[in-house]
């Protein structure tokens, strides 16, 4: 969906999504590397289950709410990914049990 | 400048406190600490410029003609902030502002929420300025919530915040201005877009060819004329569609539309939305500030005095949150902006406020030349703003249809709020941002009156979700605390 | 009779179209009465749109429970009633007990109720409280439950009310502001901002109001004016099914069908009444998010998503003041439910409608009256 320019420079990080060992470039929002990595959409709602994906990437439209460190319903477009981080796509209303949800099926 | 990285680090209580890093909040900010007062400027990104100048201190798209001329005019902006002495805290969100419960002085103090990567706090703040922007106006078609479409705008903040452009059958789909800078934008990073897809209404150019003469001898004509031969240019342009949705099963893989009596169905992988922007008024509304329906705007526009104080004592609306007047425009309302909150504080007279603002204002008129001509010609198609097929989703959070909005406008439900309880369109987490104006514009029509006699939806703070977590970690601050033992 | 009232005097003028309002004018009609509704506003726009909607017979004072006791039976088919199911489900509400020492004190009152002839409060112990409320804190010793309590949806219920009393020839008239009230033969003249309207009988549904109302009478009542607050949670996956309240510290607490969750429970905003506003106070508000996050760790990543607070009134006893005039014969007040009269506005409006009718009602209300505020 969405291509990086060639030759841009910068350092990359590593981070995860679903599980899965993803880069992107530093200074990304969560919501860009996602777009980068090819990810077509970041959760389903919880009225009908229908995929979303980022849209406005300003912080106004909330579709792009994903799984941060284990916490939910964060605004992807607005937080810089960081070395490391642990993203994962939402599924419907988002669980809120205290523990982190399972790594996904990486394997 | 110092910066701000927690919220601990924020004092009690500012001088002035403005809201929105873009060109109004940036110039208001460095005004602001020119004229001697605390001044902080809190903004949801990490990085300084809004959206217009997003990304500037750290785009990697460092080609100047990529992104244009315009575009780097921000860094003079950045650079006057950063030589100030205001504080300056990236990464912060706003989620309330009401009247502080012991405003010091009859200036009308103002208690404000913030919070910064997962702490929150509230502090307080005499004067606030809030640069909020503006946003893409919604262009609610079928199909618009399938991955795949986003806003032109959203496509332009990837592009200048990590380099990335759509990738595949790229179609634009819309109407004004910056449909075209984007594409412009976007093509010169090397992007391939197939079509253009031109919603502007053709009858619009009667209409806008009296407002001529000042657009004439604006700075947007060569701009303009630049754009649309450019655009002309290896690309396929349908001018006049009349409707557009998309298809696909959990990805767009087509666009059908209508132009003339034609209807086309195309390949698609990225359909890119835009018709316009219009205020950011969700802060203004959920402080209380007076809104009034601007029929050329054909959106909500806060009631400002001549330095934009709201009706709400001690609240200013600087940019285009005020009323869409462009970026160039914004800064100049900025500065205007700080001057007002300055003179209000006791730091300047009102004779040293109208001398230093007298050659801002003679600005700003020359750049708001032409924009009336602007506003005009790109107004957006009411098929694009009162979708007429029933299945169009109109609140994307909470999945409400246009259908299902006209069904309860006839049982009577007749205003915005009762929509709310009866429906929940604009009670999911967006907290109506993108449904706002297509419910009262759907209302209006369904029941034949106009938009400013439905009004809008009254919002309710938090103005973005705070955590329970973030709001049960609240300290007490002194101010609060003696609040809560009177 | 004059403005936008017509010639034509009601046998009743209800002052106030908020959820008690609606259900007397609309009782009142059932029993064959003309009736005129004045609301300054529109219906529900104030606490009655906007509280948490709670129906719940737990934790009240004893002398509002026979009142209550007959409301319960009128929402668990309130379909008939209005036509409209209201939105109210029947899951139970607990009281939760947070200490032993607690527990004990809710030991006492269950036996108390009982003695008296009250059975709709039940003791639980820890284990039956964890299988009502799975996701309590495990330091709580047990709790009551009322297992008829359930929840309604406000708005919905204040505006099924009024279009019900509509129906039956209720006249509304919205966005009228009542200035006056004084005795005009053997009736009463009400004067308003649109014109004057006369009947026999005058009902002061006023909530935060009714004090103006009630000091135009000769019948001043120490009232409070307050703003309970609320929150409600984006949707979080399904939890809980009763309505949770505490006692020593301020909640109640309901996931909705959809997900969502309502935090209330009585901290208090700052109220404007004569500009019709409210502001939040986000200090009290964290004290209610930090009692969630005490006794229901998994709420602690859910996101708020609203906060807002109603107008409303508050008696120093926390009791309502309900039936006839002290002095007065044909005024009739019915207001002051300090912040737990959603539950009790279709009971009392038929209890006020067989006292305009009747003259008396079997109903007891004793307690309740006007007279305990006159000095």
């Amino acid at each position: 969906m969405f291509r990086r320019l060639p030759d841009l420079g910068g350092e990359t990080v590593t981070f995860t999504i679903d599980g899965h060992p993803a880069t992107a470039r530093l200074g990304d929002t969560v919501a860009a590397a996602l777009l980068a990595s090819g990810i077509q959409s970041c959760r389903t709602t919880p009225v009908s289950g229908a995929p979303r994906a980022p849209y406005c990437m300003m912080g106004v439209c909330f579709e792009c709410l994903v799984t941060i460190n284990g916490i939910g319903n964060r605004q992807g477009c607005l937080i810089p990914v960081a070395e490391g981080m642990v993203v994962e796509t939402q599924k419907g209303a988002r669980s809120i049990a205290s523990e982190l949800p399972a790594k996904g099926d990486a394997a | 400048m110092k910066t701000i990285k927690d919220v601990a680090a924020l004092s009690e209580c500012y001088d002035l406190l403005i809201i929105g890093a873009g060109p109004a909040g940036l110039a208001a900010a460095a005004t602001g600490a020119e004229l001697g007062l605390s001044a902080v400027l809190v903004d949801e990104n990490p990085a300084p410029g809004g959206q217009i100048y997003r990304g500037i201190t750290t785009t990697p798209v460092t080609a100047k003609e990529t992104l244009g001329a315009d575009y780097w005019r921000g860094t003079d902006l950045v650079r006057s902030l950063e030589a100030s002495k205001a504080s300056y805290a990236p990464g912060a969100t706003v989620w309330s502002v009401g009247p502080a419960p012991d405003s010091p002085d009859a200036t009308g103090g103002m208690e404000v929420g913030v919070s910064i990567n997962g702490a929150a706090r509230v502090i307080q703040a005499r004067q606030v300025i809030a640069a909020t922007g503006a946003l893409e106006r919604p262009f609610p078609v079928p199909g618009w919530t399938l991955p795949g479409v986003m806003t032109a705008g959203g496509a332009q903040i990837a592009l200048k915040t990590s380099g990335l452009v759509p990738d595949g059958k790229v179609v634009v789909a819309g109407s004004g201005p910056l449909l075209y800078l984007l594409t412009a934008q976007l093509r010169a990073a090397g992007a391939k877009i197939s079509v253009m897809l031109d919603t502007t209404p053709l009858e619009n150019w009667g209409r806008a060819i009296r407002h001529a003469p000042d657009f004439l001898r604006s700075p947007y004509l060569s701009k303009g004329l630049k754009l649309l031969l450019g655009a002309n240019r290896g690309m396929r342009i349908v001018r006049g569609v009349k409707a557009i949705s998309a298809h696909g099963d959990n990805q767009v893989t087509s666009v059908r539309f209508r132009h003339g009596s034609k209807e086309e169905e195309l390949p698609c992988d990225v359909l890119l939305l835009h018709q316009g922007v219009v205020p950011n008024i969700n802060l203004a509304n959920a402080v209380g500030c007076a809104l009034d329906w601007d029929e050329d705007q054909l959106t909500w526009v806060p009631q400002t005095d001549d330095w934009y104080e709201t009706s709400v004592k001690g609240f200013t609306i600087a940019g285009d949150g005020a009323g869409i007047a462009g970026a160039e425009g914004a800064a100049l309302r900025g500065r205007l902006a700080a001057l007002g909150a300055g003179h209000r504080l006791g730091r300047l007279s009102a004779q040293e406020r109208d001398r230093t603002a007298a050659p801002v204002r003679a600005q700003l008129i020359r750049a708001s030349r032409g924009r009336r001509f602007l506003d005009v010609l790109y107004q957006p198609a009411k098929a694009f703003r009162v979708p007429t097929a029933d299945d169009t989703i109109v609140c994307r959070c909470e999945e409400v249809t246009a259908g299902k909005l006209r069904e309860t406008v006839a049982l009577g439900v007749s205003g915005p709020n009762q929509m709310k309880s009866f429906l929940r369109c604009g009670m999911g987490p967006c907290q109506g941002r993108l449904c706002g104006l297509t419910v009262t514009e759907l209302i209006a029509d369904a029941r034949g009156v106009s938009p400013g006699e439905v009004g809008g939806y009254r919002l309710r703070p938090p103005i973005k979700p705070i955590t329970l977590g973030e709001l049960a970690a609240l300290p007490k601050t002194p101010a609060a605390i003696k609040a809560v033992e009177r | 009779m004059s403005g936008v009232f017509g010639e034509e005097s009601p046998d009743v003028i209800v002052i106030g179209a908020g959820i008690h309002g609606c259900s007397t004018a609309l009782h009142c009609a059932k029993r064959g009465l003309k009736v005129l509704v004045i609301e300054k506003d529109h219906a529900g726009r104030h606490s009655s749109g906007v509280n948490a909607g709670g129906v719940r017979q737990l934790a009240r004072h004893v002398a509002e429970i026979p009142l209550s006791t007959y409301s319960m039976g009128l929402w668990h088919r309130i379909a008939d009633l209005v036509d409209d199911d209201c939105g109210f489900t029947s899951d139970g509400q607990v009281l939760v007990a947070e200490s032993e020492e607690e527990y004990d004190s809710f030991r006492a009152r269950v036996t108390q109720l009982n003695s008296l002839g009250f059975s709709h409060e039940e003791l639980i112990d820890a284990k039956e409280l964890r299988s009502l409320v799975p996701a309590v804190s495990e330091t709580c010793p047990g709790g009551i439950v009322s297992r008829r309590d359930g929840a309604a949806i406000p708005f919905k219920t204040t505006q099924a009310f009024r279009r019900k009393a509509e129906s039956l020839g209720v006249r509304f008239c919205e966005g009228v502001r009542v200035t006056g009230i004084k005795a005009d033969g053997s009736a009463w003249m009400v004067t308003t901002d649109a014109g004057t309207a006369r009947a026999a009988n005058v009902v002061n549904a006023a909530g935060a109001w009714a004090d103006r109302i009630a000091a135009c009478l000769g019948e001043p009542v120490p009232l409070e004016v307050i703003a309970p607050m609320l929150m409600i949670t984006a949707r979080v996956e399904h939890f809980i099914k009763p309505v949770v309240i505490l006692r020593s510290r301020k909640l109640s607490f309901k996931q909705f069908a959809n997900g969502t969750v309502l935090i209330g429970g009585g901290h208090l905003g700052r109220a404007l009444r004569d500009q019709n506003i409210t502001v939040l106070d986000w200090v009290k508000l964290a004290e209610s998010a930090k009692t969630v996050w005490d006794l229901f760790p998994i709420m602690r990543g859910a996101a708020i998503v609203r906060a807002w607070a109603g107008i409303e009134a508050r008696m120093p006893d926390d009791l309502p003041v309900f039936g006839k005039s002290r002095i007065h014969q044909g005024i009739f007040h019915q207001f002051g439910f300090s912040a737990h009269g959603f539950q009790l506005g279709p009971g009392a409006g038929a209890v006020m409608a067989e006292l305009i009718a009747a003259g008396n009602t079997n109903t007891p209300i004793d307690g309740l009256g006007i007279e305990r505020f006159a000095t």
